[in-house]
Parts: structure tokens; sequence; C-alpha cells
């Protein structure tokens, strides 16, 4: 799997590569700049583009501009974006033209690189990696005024939280050390309480999962 | 002519000038007066009339070769006349002009002076000056020589007029009445005594009231940006007082703890692996909750989203935050300097934490918006406007220790102004004011 990687930072720059490298992805370029990113996905066709969204030379948010001209241009390119921080802003950009293949997640997350390997193999393969940080903003605020929410329980919000992410119902099921047969029927219960329509597609169902919780805003 | 120059040399050679008083001093008062509006007349109205033309002339561009010159003639002629008021009536004029580069192009010189509010006090000063000037000026003069006239007509002078001569409201046909134009003369000659002396410092006066900026709302603006910048002084040093100790207690203790659990893992790697494991997984999560916090620490100091957008998304990105509904309508063509953006982004974060706190609200709107130059108040930079309003229970003020307090002493550093309108049961709306300009 061919990937195009944009990181200012030289020490995250190389540590990514290495880490990419060691699950058998391709690195097309590794690049520090917006133009040069801008650049690479023209030219290179990657399978998915890891990149940052801060870069130079304005050090504001080019690569996040960048991945989304991109995107624009090749609709469906799968772009994981990262940042030192995540903000509901800038994943509701990212999600806004519905195609999926989309990521979003903090910078710490390369921390648990099992974990981030499977984030960046999910978006490429036209999924969606939410940082669990933003689910758990919406969550929180929806929460605080919502009642559909108020009437899940426990075990169902984790399994929410886990969904908006966009883990599939094998993932969770994994990661709750429960069987799939359960995730499955906290599932529609959940789709049954917010009033979501089930769907098989995983993408699906988090646009309209996310959807549901950004709703009115 | 000759007679001013005699004075005005005169008023260099012995400065005293209003001192010397009695007769002489009112005879030199006289004479001054006297010279000073037989010359200002001509001048005020030569200065006035060129630069009119000279300034009209601008557009078919003669004027913008010869407003600068014209303009330093005025300014020559104006300091000329600060220099009599202080050499012969002690009255101080200060002289404000901003200063012209030597070598400055026609062009840069014209727009630089006209731009000079100096100049416009210049130009407004000429029309007073050629009436109102002209004859506080030449009333000591007048006031000397007029019962001068009074006792010519009582010498005998009268018979020169057979037909009757006005002396001021005495109308003059023989002897006896000619004596009341005297009596008249001794008795304006009486007043003259006591007003001669007075109306040459009253003439400058004049001139300096339309010369002068004005003084009182100077140093009054001077006491506000004193007392602003005390308090921008005390708050960044609070400010780094408190990145300075969370720093020290946060990220920096949990680097420190990782370190030396790093350093024990070392050692337990080959004794007792699970252990070693253990204490990893402690580091991670060490590494973890420094970021964590250091990501925090940043947030309060310079917000991310504000540094990669500016204010405008970072106002959208703080509402998307808040527990509350909140709508945001934002309408900003360009970004203001950073550190305006940082105050109103703190700003509308500690109105809208009130709001959250304190206003039971179920909805917040934030409007923000900027004034462009030329509009109302705006002091011809612009203003940043921004107003949250909540449907809460109201009765917010902004007092002593309120939060509020806090964000107009803030807002204060950048002449910024709060304005609070919460009535008991609400609504609550606050709207902030900061002059600056987009780029």
């Amino acid at each position: 799997m061919r990937v195009v990687l944009a990181e200012d930072l030289f020490l995250l720059r190389d540590g990514l590569v290495r880490l990419l490298e060691a699950y058998d992805f391709e690195i097309a370029a590794a690049v520090e700049t917006g133009p040069e990113l801008a650049r690479a996905l023209a030219e290179l066709e990657p399978d998915v583009a890891v990149v940052d969204v801060r870069l130079p030379p304005t050090h504001t948010d080019e690569g996040l501009q960048c991945a989304l001209d991109a995107r624009r241009d090749r609709p469906g390119l799968p772009v994981l974006v990262l940042s030192q921080h995540v903000e509901q802003l800038y994943a509701r950009e990212l999600l806004a033209d519905g195609t999926g293949g989309i990521g979003y997640l903090l910078k710490d997350r390369v921390f648990d690189a099992e974990q981030f390997v499977d984030a960046v193999r999910r978006v490429a393969a036209g999924g969606t990696a939410m940082d669990p940080q933003v689910i758990q903003q919406l969550l929180s605020r929806r929460a605080a005024d919502d009642r559909p929410l108020g009437r899940l329980t426990p075990r169902e919000v984790e399994v929410l939280e886990l969904m908006a992410q966009g883990r599939t119902n094998a993932a969770i099921a994994e990661k709750l050390v429960v069987t799939e047969r359960a995730i499955a029927k906290h599932t529609s219960n959940i789709f049954a309480k917010l009033g979501l329509e089930v769907s098989d597609d995983d993408n699906r169902r988090v646009l309209a999962v996310l959807a549901y919780l950004d709703q009115d805003r | 002519m000759t007679t001013e120059t005699k004075s005005d040399s005169d008023g260099y050679s012995d400065g005293g000038g209003i001192r010397g008083a009695g007769a002489r001093g009112m005879g030199r008062a006289a004479l001054r007066g006297l010279g000073l509006a037989l010359v200002l007349l001509p001048g005020a109205v030569l200065c006035f009339t060129l630069s009119l033309v000279s300034i009209v002339l601008i557009p078919i561009g003669v004027g913008i070769l010869t407003t600068g010159w014209v303009l330093t003639g005025v300014r020559v002629f104006a300091d000329w006349r600060r220099v009599l008021a202080a050499e012969w009536c002690g009255v101080l004029i200060p002289s404000a002009y901003r200063p012209v580069p030597e070598n400055a192009n026609p062009w840069t010189r014209t727009f630089g002076m006209l731009r000079d509010p100096a100049t416009w006090r210049d130009l407004r000063w000429l029309p007073v000056d050629m009436t109102a000037g002209f004859v506080t000026a030449l009333l000591p003069a007048a006031l000397l020589i007029y019962p001068l006239e009074g006792f010519a007509l009582a010498a005998g002078l009268w018979r020169v007029f057979p037909d009757g001569y006005w002396y001021g409201f005495v109308p003059v046909t023989g002897q006896a009445t000619a004596f009341a134009a005297g009596a008249l003369g001794l008795g304006l000659l009486f007043l003259a005594h006591f007003f001669t002396l007075r109306l040459l410092p009253v003439h400058f006066r004049l001139t300096r009231w339309m010369l002068a900026s004005n003084q009182r709302e100077l140093a009054e603006r001077v006491k506000v940006l004193t007392d602003t910048r005390r308090d921008a002084v005390d708050t960044s040093a609070a400010e780094l007082r408190r990145i300075e100790r969370d720093l020290h207690d946060g990220a920096q203790a949990r680097l420190v703890a990782m370190g030396m659990d790093l350093g024990t893992i070392e050692m337990l790697l080959d004794k007792d692996p699970e252990q070693a494991k253990r204490l990893l997984s402690q580091a991670r999560q060490s590494s973890a909750d420094a970021l964590t916090e250091l990501r925090e620490l940043v947030r309060g100091i310079h917000p991310p989203v504000l540094a990669e957008r500016g204010l405008g998304d970072a106002v959208r990105a703080l509402a998307l935050r808040m527990p509350v509904p909140t709508e945001t309508n934002v309408d900003l063509p360009g970004r203001a300097e950073a550190p305006v953006e940082a105050a109103a982004y703190f700003a509308v974060s500690e109105v809208l934490t009130n709001a959250v706190k304190h206003a039971d609200a179920d909805r917040i709107w934030i409007d923000l918006h900027h004034v462009d130059e030329g509009a109302e108040g705006a002091g011809g930079i612009g203003m940043l406007r921004i107003s949250v309003t909540d449907n809460g229970k109201g009765g917010a003020a902004i007092g002593a220790g309120s939060g509020l307090a806090g964000v107009e002493r803030r807002l204060g550093t950048f002449d910024g102004v709060l304005a609070v309108s919460s009535p008991a049961g609400g609504p609550t709306m606050v709207t902030l004011e900061i002059p600056c300009a987009l780029s």
C-alpha cells in the first residue's frame, strides 16, 4: 500500500516512516511543506495520505487545506489527518463531502502502533477513523441537551463511541471483549433509540451517527 | 510694515513686554498690536487663499507640487505667531506638527501634511485670525488713538467739519459737543488704561485656542494609557507565573517520572519482565498525560485554531465546544492583528463561560463583525464588534471581582470597551468593541 506522508517535524516524520515501513506500507513520498504535499498527491496517486494539519510555509492549516483540495480533485482520496489537537470544526469540514476515506486523529495515537496502523488501513479502505476526543466532545454535549442519548445504557454509549470512531462490529467486539453477536444487539438497540437507519456499510453507519450527533449545529 | 518690524525687534530685545507697566507699557502694547494687525491681515488672507487654491488644484496635479510649499509657508506664519505669543505675553502655544522627511517627494510631502490634524487646525485658524484675531490685535492701538481724536476735536478740530461729525455716539456740532467728545475721549483713555495691556494676551489666547490641540483631552488620554499599561503588565506577569507553575507541576514532573520509570525498566528487563511491562505502560501513560497537559496549556496561551484560522473560526470552534447550543454569525473580511485577535478570543471565551455557569441559558448567540472606517466613532481604522446574547435569567454586572471586570481590563489595553445589558430575568447581552484594522 503506497503512502504519501506530510509532516514538518523531522523526528516525527522519521518515526512515522519507520513505523509504517515496519507494517509493510510503501512510502511513496515523505514531504515537509504544503506545496510539496499538493504536488505529491497530484502526481503519485497514493493509496492513502497521512497529513499533518499545520505545515510550512504558512504554519497555519495548510496541510488540512491541501488534503481538502486534493479530495475535491479526486473524490474519495483516502486522507488521514494528524494534529497536535483535534477540533470538531475540522472534523466537520473533513466529513462534509460524505464520501468516506477520512481519518482525523491526535498525534498521540501513534503511541499505540497497532491501533494507529489499523486506523490507516481503515481509512485506506474507505472507512473513517475519528479521534475518541472528537466523539466524546460530541457525545457529552449532546447528552446535556438531548433525551434519546440519555436513554442509552452506559454500555450502549460505549459502543456508540467506538462506532462513531469508525470501527466495525468485529473490532468493537474485540475491544470490549464480548461476542460480535452482543455488539450487533447493542447497535440495533442504539439505532432504534436514535432513530437511525440500519446500514451494512460501515462508513455510512459512522456518517449517520455523526450526522445525528451533530445536528442543529 | 516698518512699525511691525520695529515692534518685533523690540519684543526680542527686551522680552519683558507686558511687565513694563504704565504709559510706556501701554504704548508698546498698542504699537505691537497695531503692527501685528497690519501684518496679520494680509498674511492670513494670503496664506488662506493660497492654501485653498493649492488644495483645490490637487486633482489636476498642480496642487500636488505646490501644496507642500504653501502649507510649509502657513506653518512658518503660524510658528512666527507662536514666537510672538511667547515673547510678548508669555502665552505658550505648543507646535505639534508631524515631521516631514527632508527629501520627501512632493506627493508624500503633500499628502503627509494633509493627513496631519495640525494642518487642518492651521487652516481653521486662518479665517479666525483675519477677523477676530485682527480686531483683537488692533483694539489696543485703537483704544489709545481714538481718544486722541476726541481731544483734537475738543481743541478745535471740530471747526473743520461744519456739517457735524460723529465721534463715537456724540454728534459734534459746536464747541460744547466738542468738549463732550473730549470727555468721551478721556473716558475711553481711562478704559484703555485698564484694557490695553490685557487685549494683546486675549489675542494670543484666541490664537492658542485655535492652534493648540486639546491639551485636556491629551492629558486624559495619557492617564488612560498609563492605567491600561499597568493592567497589561500586571496581567501578563500573572500569566507568566501561571504558565511557569503549570509547566513545573505538570508536564515537567511527569517527564521526570517517566525518565525514572524508564531507568527502572532498564534494570528490570532481565530480572522481572512482567514488572517491566507494567512500568512501560505506566511510562506511556505518563507521556500521554504530559501531552494532554501541554495541549491544555497551549490552548490557554494561544489557542491552535486561532493561530491556524483566525478569530472567526476560533470562535466557531469555541461555540462547538459549549455545552449549551450556541449559534455563531461571523462577518470578518480579514484578520486583525494577533494580539487583538487573542484579546477578543479570550474575552468571548470568558463571557461564554459566564453565560454557561451563571445564566442558566439554553441558547446562546454570538455575532462577530467589523465596522468599516468612516462609520460611527470608529476612529478611522474601524471597529471589531462582538455581541454575545443568551436567553438566561440575567442579572450579570460589571463589578469589582466579577469575571467581566477582568475582561474589561484586558480589552482596555486595546482601547476596547465592554457593555452589559442584563435585566433581572434576562436576557443578557454582552457587547465588546475593539478599534482595529483588518488586513
